[in-house]
């Protein structure tokens, strides 16, 4: 039993993996083939490095998620304390669901009512190019939103609500006793949110592809407009940098998380010795 | 965290600067297919910064170029019909753009402001989608040849489109996965008319690619690249220009070779201006631009499908990095090109009779 259960981990790690591998180990073949290994070579890495509409692609790419992680954060953590702070049980859960839907709705349709709708306003302003960076940056902070409150809710529940009770007791103002207690407390979840929305951002195609307008093209796109003719291998190499760079940003997040809590279990151990 | 936040922030706002500063400068907007113009990788011309410069150079005035891509002619199409894009210059190819002339989304060019169009050969002049050449200037062209690997295929049977249902090579057998392409096959190995509205040539096509299917090994567009490269496949239909990129990566014991058929099918993608232009004059100095020698030729190179401009087809750089062969392949001897073209290409179809292939289409398929 044992040894199956093995076997089947095994499996569900080289199905999830093998592909990445195998992009990677081609990121380092000489030629241009996909089929036949001819060599080791940084070929592809230095022709990427001179590929400028690539790199600006690249660029576009970076700009357009970390707009929409700042932009989402902020909103999202606003939206949630609101949330978190509703009386009635029935308008939460309406709230909830609503804000569930851009996640839970398919992307194309969400890219094509999004198109329609910065088109169909456009128009009304006598505008042919209704699409650009903004409708772009809006959309992606649209489908980034609902992520972000996910995170922060939780966290939110999980907080003791007199906390900040207490700090205004101690003469904080409720901005003040907001910054300096809530938003401590709430971290964790503001981070992965940010985390996840940008991601999310990063990776898009569907929405991108039907929101982006003149002169502002990302990455996704970029490669899949390349399909004209075969992509090529610095795809491979800009694919596997990519890889590696989010692998880290992953175990450093990892890590200072696990620090985190060991820390603030250490904490509320002394806290506990204290009292006793 | 508010540290981050707002040096998040600056560097947001730096980027965003840094993109959109510059004064008094002129912008035109080209709309183009991926991969099909020198982009300056490896040290090669970059087309867009060169225009930049020389128009600085030669009119004193800073322009800024934005380049963006598109896949697929409806792509393209439906972008810019909807008013969800504007461009001032795009590169459709012929069908569509007899199409964007019929609904008024093109503007007339004025050949005064594009001195090297003479460059030009004859042959590109007066085709069908643009019979009185108002609206377009040809940029490449191509023809449907067949690719084989002589390590799997006789070379006597290398001839015309029945290789393609050569039960010999069954199972080795790539046919296009699009209803057009796929019947273009079979009625040019019938000798019907690719554009026929009756309906029985139709059938008569699909009859044919019906008998086609069991020796078929898949049906592909783009996965035609590497199965051909690898030797998994051994006969398909593809452009000369893309038969190039596969023979830059075949494998050891695969020996691609291509010849055309007869009759075949030819597209010509061409340069138009977009109604609604900001700047006309501007976009008729990017065209004369790109018919300039120094453009012209590293265009050529990079996309490796063949050039309607004279100025090209002649330079000895470029036959010297091409080489004897690859020409030969590229600029077939084509008597009467505007002739055969007007003939064999495919045009339009009406809805109906598009709907009607694509049903005829779809029951091949299934089978």
């Amino acid at each position: 039993m044992k040894t199956a259960s093995r076997i089947f981990t095994a499996l569900v790690f080289i199905f999830l993996f093998a592909p990445i591998a195998i992009l990677i180990v081609f990121s380092f073949n000489d030629a241009k083939s996909l089929s036949v290994f001819s060599g080791f070579s940084f070929r592809w890495y230095s022709e990427l490095i001179h590929d400028d509409a690539t790199l600006e692609s690249v660029r576009n790419t970076l700009i357009l998620a970390v707009s929409a992680t700042v932009i989402s954060t902020v909103m999202g953590t606003a939206a949630a304390v609101g949330i978190n702070r509703l009386r009635s049980k029935w308008i939460k859960s309406a709230i909830n669901t609503v804000t569930d839907i851009p996640m839970t709705n398919p992307d194309i349709i969400t890219g094509i009512s999004l198109m329609l709708m910065f088109v169909f306003f456009g128009r009304m302003f006598g505008r042919s190019d209704s699409l650009s960076f903004t409708t772009m940056l809006l959309s992606h902070v649209t489908f980034c939103l609902p992520y972000v409150i996910l995170q922060v809710l939780p966290k939110l529940r999980q907080m003791d609500p007199s906390l900040p009770e207490a700090a205004q007791d101690l003469g904080c103002t409720p901005t003040r006793a907001f910054f300096k207690v809530t938003i401590p407390e709430i971290m964790p979840g503001v981070i992965t949110g940010a985390i996840m929305a940008f991601t999310m951002s990063l990776d898009d195609f569907v929405i991108s592809y039907f929101t982006s307008g003149a002169g502002f093209q990302t990455l996704p796109v970029r490669i899949y407009n390349m399909t004209k003719k075969t992509v090529t291998p610095k795809m491979y190499a800009l694919a596997t940098i990519i890889f590696f760079v989010i692998l880290t940003m992953l175990l450093i997040s990892n890590f200072s998380d696990e620090d985190a809590s060991e820390k603030r279990k250490i904490k509320r151990n002394n806290r506990k010795a204290a009292k006793k | 965290m508010k540290k981050i936040v707002s040096i998040a922030l600056i560097c947001v706002f730096l980027c965003l600067m840094l993109t959109s500063c510059g004064g008094e400068t002129l912008t035109l907007k080209v709309y183009n297919w991926g991969e099909y113009i020198s982009e300056g990788a490896e040290g090669s011309y970059y087309t867009i910064r060169e225009f930049e410069k020389w128009y600085k150079a030669e009119y004193g005035q800073k322009v800024r170029v934005i380049y963006d891509t598109y896949t697929s002619n409806e792509d393209m199409y439906s972008k810019l019909a909807a008013g969800a894009v504007s461009y001032d210059i795009a590169f459709p190819s012929d069908y569509m753009i007899e199409r964007m002339i019929k609904e008024g989304m093109l503007e007339k060019i004025d050949f005064s402001n594009i001195p090297n169009y003479s460059n030009i050969d004859s042959n590109f002049k007066g085709l069908y989608y643009d019979p009185q050449d108002q609206y377009s200037v040809p940029y490449t062209y191509g023809i449907v040849g067949i690719i084989y690997n002589a390590n799997v295929v006789d070379e006597a049977d290398a001839d015309g489109w029945d290789i393609l249902w050569n039960p010999k090579y069954s199972g080795s057998i790539v046919q296009f996965n699009n209803s057009r392409d796929a019947f273009g096959t079979a009625m040019y190995k019938l000798g019907l008319d690719v554009n026929s509205t009756d309906k029985a040539d139709w059938d008569k096509a699909a009859e044919e690619l019906k008998a086609q299917y069991p020796l078929v090994y898949s049906y592909v567009m783009d996965e035609i690249y590497n199965m051909m490269e690898a030797g998994e496949a051994a006969v398909g239909a593809y452009y000369a220009g893309d038969y190039f990129t596969m023979l830059d990566a075949q494998a050891d014991d695969v020996d691609l070779c291509f010849y055309y058929p007869e009759p075949t099918n030819y597209y010509v993608d061409a340069m138009v201006i977009l109604k609604g232009t900001q700047n006309k004059e501007l976009a008729e100095c990017f065209i004369n631009f790109m018919l300039e020698r120094d453009a012209a030729v590293a265009n050529a190179e990079y996309t490796y499908y063949a050039s309607p401009n004279k100025v090209v087809y002649t330079d000895e750089e470029y036959l010297e990095e091409l080489g004897e062969e690859t020409i030969d392949i590229l600029y077939p001897p084509i008597d009467n090109f505007a002739e055969q073209y007007n003939k064999y290409a495919y045009r339009n179809m009406s809805a109906e009779m598009l709907d009607y292939i694509n049903a005829l289409w779809e029951k091949i398929k299934i089978n």
